[in-house]
């Protein structure tokens, strides 16, 4: 599970999809992994257009990095190579391999195992 | 805007119009179609400069190459003089080049002796370069269509004919063979028509003389043909097919695209071949974890593809854990047609067991990691439905939906699904033998351009759609797939053109 995708997901449960505590789903018990990927600088804009910067710098502290800019980048900031490696490494390069992504609202927690979490819902929550 | 001769390939036809059309507004290019018919390999079209020629043919599946169009005609003489009124002019800059001249005749046969003949008539061109067979700076290729041996015309004015095909309709669809072909309406009438001539065809019905501008990208069948992929399952994709899909959608580099029913990931595959981030769920892990070595990220290892490979994660579609906002450039995916095991989303068969579990340990069951939830039966048209519904949420602006869906032949079809905030862009249709299956293209359009009330209505309607008993009540198709698609008791009404033939024969 990457931390780009962390920034896209919410509590599968239907009546968490309206609450902001849904949201950012917190990570519990992280493993993290690290992976060289080649670096897309046109995906990390087109991306950084659709993230929810707030939602990023909650996740990104509770991994432990400390040097993501209190603002969204915008602008001129698009062309800055540096910035775009930097985020490239965090939103693509780590991965969570095993741990529990909680909700804030409902306190479900979902299972990622071996990078893959499992959102299927327990009949009670349906 | 110059006049091109694009070369497909003649299978796959009704995905071979929607294809080029579909790379033209990828490239935001105009293309003008002059010529096209399901019947020929040959198309004419308009299109801007060779070089956005050369960018849409050259990520194409379904052709073969594009041409810069010299001349055409109904016989040799009508061809040179239309290749001289054409180019005249342009000889003189292609005197010394090295070259190469071609025959590709449709349906026809020429040796090498006539091939070498029909060359040496166009030696009025010119040039006196070297003649390469690789390596050669520029290529002439002249075209022949011919009658096939079967004598079944191939229509000389296809924009004219009635019978050329419309996306909605399947009749004009047949495959490369000739006895494929008579399954077809439009060439079922042709056979009964046209008497069949005591000897084959002598002359070729049309042709042309072009300069090759650029290939296509179908070698990439071959880099993905499913034989020689590491992680494949029963009902992956063929290549060719994932690779026509992905360009349906749009897929192209700085895209993050999406498949909710991801399975072994062929269509994620092919939308990273194209530059696509791939994105992926799928209610069965098992599927995305695959065995041992295995899973779908092992694929993408394979093709060198891992840097695009986003993430694959478990959930069901009408309980994604999805944000409910534009993320999304592109989504495809074939979803379960519910033949082998019925169709199953999370939840239960009576709606009961709304309550928590708990084990004799005193842990609740669910948080236990061998849980595996529950599951009900769902239906068909729910499922499309809920699909047009996640890409109405999920898709940025102008973002495409790429969806497969079955359908039998004739007498049975499914209606088009249709939401309010997506447009039909394409139909395409795959024949087999007593079922079909479609490729529909959705784009999203804008916010502004969505019709409210329309869309109030919609979701008034679809609140009413709710969920039967029994697997066969949900799938139509499932239905007719187990009693063999047998003609239900004929209707009275407005006869399709397939239909009247089948009940004279």
């Amino acid at each position: 599970m990457k931390v780009l995708t962390v920034n896209f997901l919410t509590c599968a449960v239907k009546t968490c999809k309206t609450s902001p505590e849904a949201f950012p789903l917190h990570f519990r018990d992280a493993e993290l992994a690290q992976q060289d990927l080649e670096f897309n600088p046109e995906f990390i804009k087109n991306m950084l257009l659709r993230l929810d910067w707030n939602a990023f710098r909650v996740t990104t502290s509770e991994l432990g990095f400390s040097t993501i800019p209190a603002e969204k980048p915008e602008g001129d900031a698009l062309n800055d190579e540096t910035l775009l490696r930097d985020l490239h490494k965090v939103l693509l390069e780590t991965q969570v391999m095993e741990g529990k992504l909680v909700c804030g609202h409902c306190a479900h927690e979902y299972a990622i195992k071996e990078g893959i979490a499992n959102f299927l819902l327990p009949n009670h929550l349906v | 805007m110059k006049e091109y001769l694009i070369r497909f390939v003649q299978q796959h036809e009704t995905f071979r119009r929607a294809e080029i059309e579909a790379l033209a507004a990828l490239f935001e290019a105009q293309i003008e179609i002059l010529e096209y018919s399901d019947d020929t390999p040959f198309c004419l079209v308009r299109i801007q400069d060779d070089a956005t020629a050369r960018a849409i043919v050259g990520r194409s599946i379904l052709t073969k190459a594009v041409y810069e169009l010299w001349g055409r005609g109904l016989t040799y003489e009508e061809l040179h003089e239309d290749v001289r009124r054409r180019t005249s002019e342009k000889w003189a800059q292609y005197r010394n080049c090295s070259f190469r001249f071609d025959v590709d005749a449709y349906q026809g046969k020429r040796n090498q002796k006539e091939q070498r003949k029909l060359i040496e008539g166009f030696s009025y061109l010119g040039f006196s370069g070297r003649i390469q067979m690789s390596k050669f700076e520029e290529n002439w290729c002249i075209f022949e269509e011919w009658d096939n041996v079967f004598g079944i015309a191939v229509s000389s004015s296809p924009s004219l004919s009635p019978s050329v095909s419309t996306p909605s309709t399947p009749s004009g669809a047949n495959t490369s063979s000739a006895a494929a072909a008579a399954a077809s309406g439009g060439a079922v009438s042709n056979i009964k028509n046209k008497p069949r001539p005591e000897q084959p065809p002598t002359h070729p019905n049309r042709l042309f003389l072009g300069r090759l501008i650029g290939g296509s990208d179908r070698e990439a069948i071959v880099r993905y043909d499913l034989k020689k992929r590491k992680y494949i399952s029963t009902t992956s994709m063929d290549a060719e097919l994932a690779l026509v899909t992905a360009n349906l959608a749009l897929a192209a580099p700085g895209k993050l695209f999406f498949d909710p029913f991801v399975g072994t990931g062929s269509f994620s595959v092919a939308c990273s071949h194209f530059g696509a981030h791939a994105l992926g769920s799928d209610i069965d892990g098992r599927s995305i974890r695959g065995k041992g070595e295995g899973g779908i990220v092992s694929n993408f290892h394979q093709y060198g593809l891992v840097h695009r490979f986003c993430d694959s994660f478990v959930s069901d579609l009408t309980n994604t854990p999805l944000r409910p906002t534009q993320l999304l450039d592109g989504i495809i995916c074939d979803p379960p047609y519910g033949v082998r095991e019925g169709l199953k989303v999370l939840g239960s068969r009576d709606g009961k067991g709304k309550e928590v579990i708990y084990l004799a340990d005193g842990t609740a069951a669910h948080l236990s990691s061998s849980y595996i939830p529950p599951k009900r039966p769902y239906s068909f048209e729910r499922m499309q439905a809920d699909i047009l519904a996640f890409a109405a949420t999920m898709l940025v602006t102008n973002g495409r939906l790429s969806m497969w869906m079955p359908t039998a032949n004739e007498d049975f079809e499914l209606g088009v699904p249709l939401h309010p905030c997506l447009e039909l862009v394409s139909t395409c249709i795959q024949v087999f033998n007593k079922w079909s299956r479609r490729l529909l293209t959705y784009r999203r359009i804008p916010d502004s351009a969505v019709n409210p009330t329309a869309l109030t209505n919609y979701q008034r309607d679809m609140s009413t759609l709710e969920a039967h008993a029994s697997a066969n009540d949900l799938n139509m198709f499932r239905r007719k797939y187990f009693e063999g698609f047998r003609p239900t008791t004929p209707s009275t009404g407005a006869l399709t053109p397939a239909s009247e033939s089948d009940t004279t024969t």
